[in-house]
């Protein structure tokens, strides 16, 4: 059972979390004993390498890719330390998952920050955890603290030489926190306005200094790795992609869940997982990797679910937590929720985003509402033609905007064009606007 | 001076070891609302003063950060989701009946200031769909029906 | 320079590596259009309203959008403007801005001078398919001098990358996020930053603007616009000003490189402006009363053939001071300031001569800085802006040593990782740039001569206290160590302490030396000594009569000095463009021209002589016509270019001040140079106010201008006549850049002025001077927003003015049985201010402020006391 759910196994299944000791029988915080003594920071680097992990954060990029633009200690132009950060700010629309991870098995994720530091050379961990998580919050500073007391942080640890900090930094709200570079300015004590790349975090990051931001599951996975080896944890994925996923099944199923699984399982299991898609049982179509994703329809059941394959398939993985419709959900009315929230996540910096996206949540409503008009749907296809491709807006908010609203005009044009036409909501009309 | 002496010492001690002012400014702001459920003019002034920031500078990052709180919120704060997964799962027939019961509306505080009423994102509990957060400790509730918000409101009018 | 080829549209351009495409095209005219890039503050990529199609090289056949101002130049790159993917991306993001911009263009002082109104029909967006609600704002009053109209409000962030960013302002911040953005301050409340009026231009919409323009308004079109230079200090920033019926409307920034840039300080942005007409002298006085031009003419040629003095002001232009010395001979003219303080501005021209003399914008590249007992943000404040800059360089090396160009605004700022460049200043009281500071250093004005002697000593490797060894070894690492003074502490001996810290660095030191006023600098140069002499000679009976020009002296003199003076003459003859505390006093009254109204010439803190034009016709004569007039025999002068001329005879070394304009016969193929504003809808009444009736247009004898806008325009005129930014299309401050080498470069055919220094020798020290007399040692007080004798009644400025108090140490206020609600005497007189006690003045001193009781330059102590 574990080793084939390697993070979410030891969980409990009320997410109480483990003491340190407790932690420790499990096999806890070996491979960070064994791996900063035995082991250099381009080893761990390389065992990552070796393992393919890529980022569970939603872009995907190969997490030892991102770490070799760390500069070794001492090399970087200026002073100061370099930082390691841990972006536990899931706010994503149907995203869960980093949650169970935070507040289930803080200590998992401190074991694989300090190797993650390490390989980064890094010496101060700042974990950034969204301000609804209390518990999440108040569970990692507790394993901080015990991980400290035992000698796992602070100087000198367990004797290896490596010198590294940790701590939690609560974050005050706001979608965009979750982007990398907003991060940073956010833990600068600034507006979350995402940055210019280049330079990237790892060249200038926190307060200018060499940084990297991984995703709470990404490093989960790391001590599993340093603990078991790159070849093993490859071994676990059904596909090229290393590890397993926790994945997120949620919206019309009938028992919506976290679910860890090899990735590159297909969605059709994983909803089988789930109880089933509920409603009138039928899918209409799903979003695979959270609110940003774009849709695929019942043709892709059988799609394995990482971040090739999905991409393939036109759509994105992203955070791996799907949104499941099933007949009588209209895509519209979905879409025009992401659209609201999108806009009012915007941090208000590049014109697309912070004015376009309003104007593009104003037409969804009115469309859903059946006072659309045809032209409407040109405004909507131009924002989806102009703005959503990269490089178009600062940050990638805006293209997570437009891939469910771009797939849903392709794939559903004829729905919307019906909104217009009929002057109301056709799935509503024939289905009632009902719950699951 | 209104903040509390140990808040004065807290947002010091907070500028001295993170980062420095301009770091601490939004901690700061957090630690007052989290002793005074807001932060009211006075004590982003006075923080500010502490942190030798500007009173601009404070309001620009209290009013960028959706949940710093510059209006008095009520005793019990109701975050509810409004992402999609609550959505398809019946979210919004809930809120209309919380909207309903407390007669208020979002953003709002119901008039003996017991409830403040707010639309967050995604609160992570799609598998509790429809979910919402509540209380300043912000704990977990869901999946919400007309009967649990009953039960939950009428606990906290205890 | 090497140069980089890239092609833009076909065309191939040659541009200067190390820059972004946004920067390279518009220097090279063609434009791209955009709004949150700024010529001054770079690229941050927030409107996204620059997009162009770019094809890394030959390879690369499909290209990508990219936006110009976020992309570096590189060889071989392609570049398509016209791209219509490009194209339809700039017309979303005007469409998208527009849909909450208020349609109000008709009744908003922008209009017809908006960049916005400029991009949105750039971009060919003329329909609206947005049918829904708009946004809306509370406005807030910021204030005396700017309006606030949020509604209008496009976030391209440029007021507060302005304000923050590059001015060190911290009351202006942008509050909320998403769609609903707000660029204003914690509450209602004038905006700190003596440089906020800039936001006027600096805003590409109507956000921001001038109040007393928009109180007096008129359309930029319906507005004449004249080449001028600002009075309120010895920088002498380039400005337009604007001018429709015969009454200035608005001061703008006028861009000259090696000077002010894209910059003003709100006190010469609005000291100009809004004079109130009662202060103003229009008619000539004899012994207080009205007489005929004529009557007072003559009463004061018999009174001058009695035997005269003539007193020049440092804020007459050379003209005038020259006309002076031809009424009264070289050895009869004077300055209105005593020798203490006009010798120490020969000193500072002596020394500017000797090491070398920078213009204001090579400040802005040294790498560290010195400040000894100037405070620049009082004195010359355009000065303490570019100051602000110099300390961003160490920030911006850092930056660069990771590969983070400096034009990449935000992301340089993080690289630089907040570093500054070493700037010491050594000031008596607690500095506005201590914020910039690694060395924030207060000394009495006595210490402080001292202090730099200590460097200089800590330099050549002598011993020297701790702090003198810390910013010596700061100057001896710097590549470009500027060394900055003035006369603001009234101390000379500062000047003698900056030339050995400028021997010790052999060469490598940059002197910024900053006089007290506009044309201080001239009056050196034209070998004028101090009123001491005047005093004299009129003491010994060789003269009876004195002839004062445009200057207040009760301001810039010692006041016993001043009553000698006119207890001495028999007959006081003042020109004067406004009543003063000194006209008062006279006996024969003559009006002239104020500064805006007539041409001249006049020589900034580095000796560079810059021409002013009369911003419209009909007003009183300028200073130096009526002296002429005076003269006997007239010499003849038909125009400024014949008194230049004469100049030029008198004083060679003047002589290049002829050049700082074309002269008055310069004629363009289409001729004079049009000062109006060119309008295709047909002729404007620019000089109507109401009435219908169109005058013949009004000739301006002293300048190769007209008062019209038939005439020369654009790209050929001269850039000393430039009287406006001519690129077509662009109407707003924004077009700037486009008349540019490059970002905070030269103007494409060079920058105004000329400098007249070369070849002064300067006395070998400053004047002596060890205060006489017992009580306290006078501090003069300077302030940003108080400006000279008529700046400060501006209506909207004089707003702004800090309360004119004296300030004592809470031990000398003890001492001397005082406290702030007391009436007080300066040297026995009662004066009208009050007492404000700090402790922030050294014990033993006492603050004044410059000008308003005491002259700036008191050689002697000073008793305070309580009337009775
Ligand atoms: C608008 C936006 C929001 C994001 N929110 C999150 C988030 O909440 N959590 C997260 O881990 N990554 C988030 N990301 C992705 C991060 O920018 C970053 O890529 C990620 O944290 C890197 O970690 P990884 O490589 O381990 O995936 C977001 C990205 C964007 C554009
Ligand atoms: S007052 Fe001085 S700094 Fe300001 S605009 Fe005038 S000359 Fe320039
Ligand atoms: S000018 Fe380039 S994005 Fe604004």
């Amino acid at each position: 059972m574990t080793e084939h759910k390697p993070l979410t196994g030891r969980a409990r299944p009320d997410r109480r979390p483990h003491s340190l000791d407790e932690w420790r029988k499990l096999g806890g915080y070996a491979a960070v004993e064994r791996g900063l003594k035995t082991l250099s920071p381009e080893q761990v680097l390389d065992m990552v390498d070796d393992a393919n992990l890529n980022g569970r954060g939603g872009a995907g990029f190969p997490a030892a890719k991102k770490w070799r633009f760390m500069p070794k200690s001492g090399q970087s132009p200026g002073d100061g330390p370099s930082y390691f950060i841990v972006n536990g700010d899931e706010m994503e629309p149907g995203a869960f998952k980093d949650r169970v991870l935070l507040e289930a098995v803080p200590h998992q994720l401190v074991e694989g920050a300090i190797l993650s530091a390490y390989a980064t050379h890094s010496s101060e961990i700042i974990v950034l955890i969204r301000d609804a998580y209390r518990d999440a919050i108040a569970n990692v500073t507790r394993a901080i603290a015990e991980a400290e007391a035992a000698g796992y942080l602070g100087r000198n640890v367990r004797g290896s030489g490596f010198d590294v900090k940790m701590w939690v930094h609560p974050s005050a709200g706001r979608y965009i926190v979750g982007e990398e570079t907003a991060l940073i300015e956010a833990l600068e004590g600034k507006r979350a306005v995402p940055r210019k790349r280049p330079p990237f975090p790892a060249q200038s990051g926190l307060w200018g200094r060499p940084t990297t931001v991984n995703n709470v599951e990404t490093v989960s996975c790391v001590s599993h790795i340093v603990a078991n080896g790159a070849q093993w944890f490859r071994a676990l994925s059904c596909t090229e992609e290393g590890g397993t996923k926790v994945f997120g099944v949620s919206g019309r199923v009938n028992r919506p869940g976290i679910f860890e699984a090899p990735m590159g399982t297909p969605a059709g299991e994983l909803i089988e997982q789930a109880g089933g898609v509920s409603g009138t049982g039928v899918l209409r179509c799903f979003q695979p990797g959270g609110g940003a994703s774009g849709f695929l329809g019942p043709d892709a059941l059988d799609v394995p679910l990482d971040f090739g394959h999905v991409a393939k398939a036109g759509s994105m993985f992203g955070t791996g937590t799907m949104i499941v419709l099933d007949q009588s959900a209209c895509p519209l009315a979905v879409i025009a929720r992401h659209m609201a929230f999108y806009a009012r996540e915007s941090c208000g910096w590049c014109t697309p985003c912070r004015d376009g996206l309003p104007w593009v949540a104003q037409i969804m409503f009115r469309l859903e509402r059946g006072e659309g008009r045809m032209e409407d749907l040109d405004v909507l296809r131009e924002t989806v033609a102009i703005a959503g491709p990269r490089g178009r807006t600062f940050c990638d908010l805006m293209g997570g905007a437009m891939a469910p609203l771009g797939t849903g005009l392709a794939r559903f044009g004829d729905l919307f064009e019906a909104h217009v036409r009929e002057g109301c909501c056709p799935i509503a009309r024939q289905y009632g606007r009902t719950a699951a | 001076m209104t903040l509390s002496t140990d808040l004065r010492s807290a947002i010091t001690h907070v500028m001295d070891h993170h980062g420095g002012p301009r770091a601490a400014m939004l901690e700061s702001l957090r630690m007052i609302q989290q002793a005074h459920g807001w932060v009211c003019d006075a004590h982003l002034e006075e923080a500010a003063d502490i942190l030798g920031v500007s009173n601009a500078e404070m309001e620009d990052i209290a009013t960028f950060y959706s949940l710093i709180f510059r209006q008095p919120v009520g005793e019990r704060l109701i975050l509810m989701c409004d992402g999609a997964s609550c959505y398809l799962n019946g979210g919004e027939d809930v809120r209309d009946a919380v909207m309903a019961r407390l007669g208020i509306g979002f953003g709002q505080t119901t008039p003996d200031g017991k409830y403040t009423l707010i639309n967050i994102c995604c609160v992570g509990g799609c598998d509790h769909a429809p979910a919402a957060v509540i209380g300043r400790d912000r704990k977990l509730v869901g999946p919400l029906t007309a009967d649990l918000i009953d039960e939950i409101l009428g606990e906290a009018a205890k | 320079m090497t140069r980089i080829r890239i092609e833009v549209d076909g065309k191939t351009l040659e541009v200067a590596p190390g820059q972004d495409l946004l920067s390279a095209c518009t220097h090279e005219g063609v434009q791209i259009p955009h709004f949150c890039w700024h010529d001054a503050l770079g690229s941050v990529g927030a409107c996204r309203l620059c997009a162009v199609r770019l094809h890394d090289g030959p390879e690369d056949t499909e290209g990508r959008i990219e936006m110009a101002c976020m992309t570096p130049v590189t060889e071989g790159q392609r570049v398509s403007i016209a791209d219509p993917e490009a194209a339809e991306m700039r017309a979303h993001v005007i469409e998208w801005l527009m849909r909450n911009h208020p349609h109000d263009c008709a009744v908003c002082e922008e209009g017809g001078a908006c960049h916005l109104q400029d991009m949105t029909v750039a971009s060919g967006h003329h329909k609206r398919r947005y049918d829904g609600p708009k946004r809306t704002y509370r406005n807030q009053d910021l204030g005396p001098l700017l309006t606030h109209e949020m509604n209008r409000c496009i976030a391209c962030y440029r007021c507060t990358r302005f304000y923050r960013g590059y001015a060190g302002g911290r009351d202006l911040d942008v509050m909320g996020a998403h769609d609903r953005v707000y660029f204003g301050r914690y509450q209602d409340g004038p905006l700190d930053s003596p440089f906020a009026g800039n936001l006027a231009e600096v805003c590409p919409t109507g956000v921001f603007n001038d109040k007393g323009w928009s109180r007096d308004y008129a359309r930029k079109w319906d507005m004449a616009a004249t080449p001028s230079i600002c009075t309120q200090c010895s920088v002498g920033c380039n400005i337009f000003a604007a001018e429709r019926g015969g009454r200035l409307r608005r001061l703008q920034n006028r861009y000259n490189g090696a000077v002010n840039g894209d910059f003003l300080c709100d006190r010469g942005r609005f000291g100009g402006l809004h004079l109130p007409e009662d202060s103003r002298l229009r008619a000539p006085h004899i012994a207080g009363r009205e007489v005929t031009e004529h009557d007072a003419l003559e009463a004061a040629r018999s009174a001058l053939s009695a035997g005269a003095v003539a007193i020049a002001s440092p804020r007459a232009t050379l003209e005038t001071v020259f006309a002076l010395r031809h009424l009264v001979g070289e050895a009869r003219l004077f300055a209105a300031v005593p020798q203490l303080e006009a010798g120490s501005v020969a000193r500072m021209a002596g020394l500017l001569a000797q090491h070398g003399a920078q213009p204001l914008h090579a400040l802005e590249h040294c790498d560290a800085a010195l400040v000894l007992g100037e405070d620049l943000t009082g004195t010359a404040p355009r000065a303490a802006l570019a100051l602000r800059q110099t300390a961003r360089n160490a920030a911006h090396a850092l930056a660069g040593e990771k590969g983070v160009p400096c034009w990449l605004d935000n992301a340089a700022r993080v690289a630089g990782e907040g570093r500054r460049s070493p700037i010491a200043l050594v000031t008596a009281l607690p500095d506005a740039l201590d914020d910039i500071a690694t060395w924030p250093l207060r000394r009495t004005p006595d210490e402080i001569a001292g202090f730099g002697h200590a460097i200089a000593a800590a330099l050549r490797g002598e011993d020297a206290a701790p702090e003198a060894q810390a910013v010596a070894a700061a100057l001896a690492q710097a590549k470009a160590p500027a060394l900055i003074a003035g006369f603001g502490a009234a101390r000379p001996e500062i000047l003698d302490a900056i030339d050995a810290i400028a021997c010790a660095l052999a060469g490598r030191a940059r002197l910024f030396l900053f006089p007290p006023e506009v044309n201080s600098m001239g009056l050196a140069l034209s070998g004028v000594t101090g009123l001491e002499g005047a005093v004299e000679t009129l003491e010994s009976g060789t003269a009876r009569t004195v002839i004062i020009a445009e200057a207040d002296l009760v301001e810039r003199a010692d006041p016993a000095l001043v009553e000698r003076l006119l207890r001495a003459a028999e007959t006081v003859i003042v020109l004067d463009s406004h009543n003063t505390r000194l006209s008062a006093r006279a006996t024969i009254l003559l009006p002239v021209a104020d500064w805006v109204e007539a041409a001249g010439t006049v020589v900034n803190h580095e000796g560079r002589a810059q021409r002013r034009f009369a911003a419209y016709a009909g007003a009183p004569q300028p200073a130096w016509r009526v002296i002429a007039a005076l003269a006997q025999p007239t010499p003849g002068w038909q125009n400024l270019d014949d008194v230049l001329a004469a100049m030029a005879q008198a004083l060679p070394q003047l002589a290049p001040a002829r050049e700082a304009a074309p002269d008055a016969a310069m004629r363009l193929p289409l001729g004079a140079v049009a000062r109006a504003g060119w309008r295709q809808a047909g002729r404007t009444a620019h000089d109507q106010t109401g009435g219908v009736i169109r005058h013949a247009p009004q000739t301006d004898g002293d300048s190769a201008l007209t008062f019209s806008m038939e005439g020369g325009r654009g790209g050929d005129v001269p850039p000393a006549l430039r009287t406006d930014y001519a690129v077509a299309g662009l109407h707003s401050a924004s077009a700037a850049p486009f008349v540019t080498v490059a970002n905070g470069g030269t103007l494409k055919a060079g920058d105004p002025g000329i400098n007249v220094l070369a070849g002064f020798a300067g006395p070998n020290a400053a004047p002596a001077f060890a205060l006489t007399g017992e009580g306290l040692i006078p501090l003069a007080l300077h302030d940003p927003f108080v400006g000279d004798e008529a700046g400060r009644r501006a209506e909207f400025l004089e707003q702004r003015c800090v309360e004119a108090q004296i300030v004592l140490h809470p031990d000398d206020a003890r001492h001397l049985h005082l406290n702030e609600n007391m009436a007080l005497t300066l040297d026995g007189q009662a004066v009208d201010i009050g007492l404000r006690i700090d402790p922030a003045i050294p014990p033993g001193h006492v603050g004044l402020p410059t000008g308003r009781v005491a002259p700036r330059n008191l050689g002697r102590h000073v008793q305070i006391g309580r009337q009775e």
